[in-house]
């Protein structure tokens, strides 16, 4: 296999890897809790460093991993106390621990290959030299079989939890009350976030893994409301951003990762968008709408309490109406003009009267605004 | 006083170090109403958010200068804040996701730019990246009097409209009402937490400079329910973390700046959470201890009056070995029954007669009759 593909496969895996826990990170509202375990990992795997003194050393990952659920025990600690808002405490842990880790590399692995910038920013390119060796054999990249192996992980517990993940992410009280552990299913999924995290880092970089963790399931998020569909919209888009980021990359001559990040956004802008139902277009309309809906169904409402009234003829009069109702001419007049067509309005001598139909439909939107009023106040 | 020695003769380290302090001083204040407004982790955001700014503007202007650096993560910066709103008005996404959406594709967008950056033909981008990871060794004269100048206008901005920041910080609706716009004044707070971000990133780095955003307010709230005070002890709290950590980097060989004052502002964090009075660990510990002394003591007390009620005489006394097996206190041992009878002889309420005997005195009988747990119908005359 060429670089160029090994580069691809890589970062496909990685993709469809991050976004299984990025999904439920998103749903859970812990979507920061991934930018603080990518920084914190950057310790564990000092720590083992320092313990070993071999950076391919398998110790390095478990030190790593435990850093990651050590956060967010540290984390929850703090917001335990009841003393520091959770995102404090995110604030407070994940440079304490961060620096921590820059303090021992700056003063006992100074002379080694432990840069900080390597572990933030991450470069893709590199990856397909770290080969996989079976018997004198070269079969591949090791990231792919790492990868691989988290990517079986995460999918074999998404596949085999699914229900408890389903209740637990939705509705945490009948998680508890069925009897699902909430401390298991939260160390579970930071356990998934430090594994996937640690896999992925030295591949593409902390910043990516984020990107690639939270992006693609925001974007899902847009698009469904189906737990099962948004693992698989979400699988979808990762690799989407893999293989457009790459391509972006190629043709810039740029950073891989940053450019798989940026092409994240961008997905993410043109889902944001024109999304249907949930995007910027269609929420723009639906408000465009509702605000026409309910001005329109205000003038009825007027036209209707005054009707058969002494002043009927100035409140509801053809060329007085717009003085009564709050409304700017041009639109009020688009609205009698939809109306008059619709046949729900009609003139007659001067004065706008309600047709039978018209009323019907008044009084029946009346009702119904009552009818909600009072089962949201009950 | 080696450290003082040290500060008075080298100008380099009074610089930095008069520079830390500053930055501490200003980002505790702003960072108070982050703290309270619960974006604490906005200043993680905005600070990854800022690498393309300074990508941009290198771009246009070909020459490293950090005013204009500055001035471009400022905007990124300030972008960035602004669509995370945007994201969050206009769908039902989260602020932590829309946040964590918007640092890593911002910052991908800056690695971007700079390695497009490294190809151009040009000696100057050397060490640009290290702009966003801070140096402060490398601070000079010019940055502190921008820090300076920049933070004195943040902090008479917040002293002009301490009475709008403190309305919409705790209630914006009712500032809306009386006619402030929550809107206008959040966005204004939001941007000068931004500035405070960008003035100390050159100094302590992207991820290190959230921390000194949030945590000096989180350690300034546990001494304080006033916003005021709590805005004074974060900047006291700032610019002290800013200076020890400064003088703890430069006396210790290796030890790099930006992590030193992050573990200085942790300490104190740990500290407040510990030792604050009234919301404090450490108090809250003594309290409830304190308590359950009170309700071993009421309950013993209680023992006492139901056995004496079964004489028909509240003032019967009876001795330790009948008090003992009574149901309260089930399990605990002899020499705790006596501590506990020991401390209510002490507050006057029962007395020892002969033979370790022990009765109700009158207060102590007041005491019950006065008693919460007392019901009407337990009621026993003294006759």
């Amino acid at each position: 296999m060429s670089p160029q593909v090994e580069i691809q496969i890589i970062a496909m895996i990685v993709a469809v890897a991050c976004c299984i826990p990025g999904v439920v990170l998103v749903l859970r509202k812990m979507a920061m809790m991934s930018d603080a375990i990518t920084h914190t990992i950057l310790l564990g795997i000092v720590i083992g460093f320092l313990v070993v003194y071999d950076l391919s050393s398998p110790l390095l990952i478990i030190g790593a991993t435990l850093m990651g659920l050590l956060t967010v025990y540290l984390v929850e600690l703090l917001t335990k106390t009841k003393l520091i808002s959770e995102d404090s405490a995110i604030g407070i842990i994940f440079p304490f621990l961060f620096s921590i880790a820059i303090i021992l590399i700056s003063r006992y692995a100074g002379n080694v290959h432990l840069d900080i910038d390597s572990v933030l920013l991450g470069e893709l390119a590199f990856a397909p030299f770290n080969r996989l060796r079976l018997f004198g054999i070269d079969i591949g990249a090791k990231n792919i079989y790492t990868m691989g192996a988290i990517l079986l992980v995460n999918i074999s517990l998404i596949a085999v939890f699914f229900k408890e993940i389903k209740i637990a992410v939705f509705d945490p009280e009948l998680a508890a009350v069925l009897g699902f552990s909430p401390v298991l299913i939260q160390y579970g999924l930071m356990g998934s976030v430090s594994i996937t995290t640690v896999g992925a880092f030295d591949a593409v970089g902390s910043i990516l893994v984020i990107a690639f963790m939270i992006g693609p399931p925001v974007s899902a998020y847009l698009l469904t409301d189906d737990l099962k569909k948004m693992f698989f919209i979400s699988a979808g888009i990762g690799v989407l951003n893999a293989l457009g980021g790459y391509q972006m990359a190629v043709f810039y001559d740029v950073s891989i990762a940053g450019s798989m990040a940026l092409f994240t956004g961008i997905t993410f802008l043109v889902v944001f968008i024109v999304a249907p139902h949930r995007g910027v277009i269609s929420v723009m309309r639906r408000r465009k709408f509702q605000s026409f809906d309910f001005a329109q169904k205000t003038m009825l409402f007027h036209i209707l309490y005054h009707e058969g009234k002494i002043n009927e003829s100035v409140e509801n009069g053809v060329s007085t109406i717009y003085e009564h109702l709050n409304i700017p001419k041009d639109s009020l007049k688009k609205m009698i003009q939809q109306l008059v067509s619709d046949g729900k309005l009609r003139e007659e001598a001067g004065v706008y009267k309600l047709t039978d139909n018209g009323r019907k439909y008044t009084i029946e939107s009346y009702e119904s605004i009552v009818q909600s009023f009072n089962s949201e106040f009950e | 006083m080696n450290l003082f020695e040290l500060l008075a003769n080298d100008y380099t380290l009074r610089v930095v170090s008069l520079g830390s302090a500053l930055l501490g001083l200003v980002s505790g204040i702003v960072g108070s109403f982050a703290v309270l407004k619960k974006q604490g982790l906005l200043g993680d955001a905005v600070s990854h958010a800022a690498l393309p700014g300074i990508g941009i503007m290198f771009l246009l202007l070909q020459t490293k200068s950090v005013e204009m650096f500055m001035l471009g993560a400022l905007v990124s910066g300030l972008l960035a804040t602004a669509i995370i709103n945007a994201i969050v008005k206009y769908s039902r996404i989260k602020i932590d996701s829309a946040m964590a959406l918007i640092l890593s594709v911002f910052f991908g967008f800056g690695l971007v730019l700079l390695t497009y950056i490294q190809r151009i033909p040009n000696a100057n981008q050397a060490g640009l990246d290290k702009f966003i990871f801070g140096q402060a060794s490398t601070l000079l004269r010019r940055d502190i009097d921008l820090i300076f100048v920049v933070g004195s206008v943040l902090i008479a901005l917040i002293i002009m409209f301490w009475k709008e920041f403190k309305i919409v910080t705790f209630d914006p609706d009712f500032a809306q009402s009386i006619g402030i716009s929550s809107r206008k004044i959040s966005y204004l707070l939001s941007s000068m937490i931004v500035i405070s971000i960008i003035i100390g990133l050159q100094m302590v780095g992207v991820i290190l400079m959230s921390a000194l955003l949030v945590a000096p307010g989180v350690a300034a709230r546990q001494w304080t329910n006033k916003l005021s005070t709590m805005a004074v002890l974060a900047g006291g709290f700032g610019s002290l973390s800013g200076l020890l950590g400064t003088l703890i980097s430069s006396s210790m060989k290796k030890m790099p700046t930006g992590p030193s004052i992050v573990l200085v502002i942790s300490f104190i964090v740990l500290i407040s959470i510990i030792f604050s009075p009234n919301r404090g660990i450490l108090w809250r510990y003594i309290r409830q201890f304190k308590n359950q002394l009170d309700i071993n003591e009421d309950q013993v007390l209680f023992d006492l009056y139901d056995l004496a009620r079964n004489h028909n005489n509240p003032f019967k006394s009876h001795s330790v070995a009948a008090i003992k097996p009574m149901k309260t206190h089930g399990g605990k041992k002899l020499k705790h029954l006596r501590s506990v009878l020991d401390r209510l002889r002490e507050r006057g309420l029962v007395d020892r007669g002969q033979f370790d005997e022990w009765f109700i005195t009158e207060n102590g009988l007041n005491y019950i009759l006065k008693h919460p747990m007392q019901k009407e119908d337990d009621y026993v005359s003294s006759s």
